[in-house]
């Protein structure tokens, strides 16, 4: 995770997102992890990984050519650079 | 004052993966799939509800509802609340009856929230399921997973749910069961109910119209809660929270995520409803316990993670 300067191990079965939550790490935001809602939104830079569907609404034909996608979606099959969609989500205000 | 509806009749989600679908709905929540359609929908119902399906599956690009159904006593209070309706200003659509299998034709209209809703009042009656009509035994073998009684209710999140609000409480006679206001006194979630339930449709207020929070399955005891609980572990399904108890309603209750990533929710018990009973209100500043009455603290993808 480049922009954050962190690293984690993610095995091939698991997608990156759920191999970020083995590993204890917080550095991309955990939503649905079924490739619905959007939260987990990562760009890859360099590696090779295998995907699967994601929601239209959230990742567009050009967001996939540009190597923007749900970290909940897809698999690593190398070592992997990627940096976070820091998305703004609305705050709850709990004072 | 009733209007005629009587009780929530079916929701059509859409899924990303038909299989992977019906492996979340069918063998762990545990609904009954009745049939397949020629359009490929799946049509699915808990075991103890009458009419022949009450959840419907589309595969499709994007995942959250396309609609939820009402249905009503009959066909004349169906004319009536079609004219109302339209005269209420919603953009009105008829549905052919047959357009769903099995179903009487409905009356689609849209909402300030941007969601669409139907209302029906024929759907072929098939019977709970696993059960003879007379005589019938206290409950079916062969059910599996969850084994969710009924779908219950779904919470939807969008603009404007005064509106909403609006529309069915004076057009089609739902009251207002429970709510949640700000220190201004603006409703920020109500509770709607044509039941004893005390929600059969709940809407909170969100910047973005027509998002789709959870649809809710009714389990009977707080034992089949843990239960629902140990599978979800068992099966390495996406957690959202739980088992814990809701301030609002009182509801005890476990969320979790379809592989779509559409919120579903079990849950048993929970406060009642009579139409002569003020609305239960909490109060926004302390939205923590209204949500989650054990942690009292609200966790921030409860509010954010939509479909």
């Amino acid at each position: 995770m480049i922009n954050q300067n962190q690293e984690f191990a993610c095995s091939q079965e698991n997608s990156l997102l759920v191999g970020m939550e083995r590993f204890n790490s917080d550095c991309i935001d955990v939503g649905c992890r079924g490739g619905g809602c959007g939260v987990c939104k990562i760009k890859v830079i360099e590696g090779e990984f295998t995907s699967k569907r994601m929601s239209k609404a959230h990742i567009s034909e050009q967001d996939l050519e540009e190597g923007i996608v749900l970290a909940c979606r897809i698999f690593p099959a190398s070592d992997m650079k990627i940096e976070a969609e820091l998305i703004e989500l609305p705050r709850v205000a709990n004072d | 004052m009733k209007k005629g509806v009587m009780r929530p009749g079916h929701i059509q989600l859409r899924v990303l993966d038909m299989e992977e679908a019906l492996k979340h709905y069918r063998d762990l929540i545990g609904l009954i799939e009745v049939e397949r359609d020629d359009q490929g929908r799946a049509y699915l119902k808990g075991w103890t509800e009458v009419d022949k399906f009450s959840v419907v599956l589309r595969e499709a690009d994007e995942p959250g509802m396309d609609f939820v159904s009402y249905k009503v006593l009959d066909n004349e209070t169906l004319d009536k609340l079609h004219k109302d309706l339209i005269e209420y200003g919603c953009n009105v659509e008829e549905i052919p009856a047959g357009e769903l299998n099995g179903c009487g034709r409905r009356i689609r209209f849209d909402s300030p929230t941007g969601h669409m809703f139907e209302i029906f009042a024929e759907k072929e009656q098939t019977g709970k399921w696993g059960l003879s009509k007379v005589n019938p035994e206290a409950w079916p073998r062969g059910l599996k997973g969850m084994k969710a009684t009924r779908f219950d209710h779904c919470l939807l999140y969008g603009t404007n749910i005064a509106g909403t609000l609006d529309l069915f409480q004076n057009v089609l006679g739902f009251d207002l069961a429970e709510q949640v206001l700000d220190a201004d006194g603006t409703r920020l979630a109500g509770f709607l109910t044509v039941s004893m339930k005390a929600h059969d449709v709940a809407f909170i207020e969100h910047p973005e119209p027509g998002k789709f929070h959870h649809a809710s399955f009714f389990l009977n005891t707080w034992e089949d809660v843990l239960r629902a609980a140990d599978l979800i572990s068992m099966e390495d399904v996406s957690l959202d929270i739980g088992p814990t108890r809701h301030g609002l309603t009182h509801g005890k209750t476990i969320y979790f995520f379809d592989p779509s990533g559409n919120r579903s929710e079990v849950f048993c018990e929970g406060d009642y409803h009579y139409p002569d009973h003020e609305p239960v209100t909490w109060m926004a500043e302390d939205l923590g316990k209204a949500i989650f009455y054990h942690d009292r603290v609200l966790n921030e993808r409860f509010l954010t993670v939509l479909t």
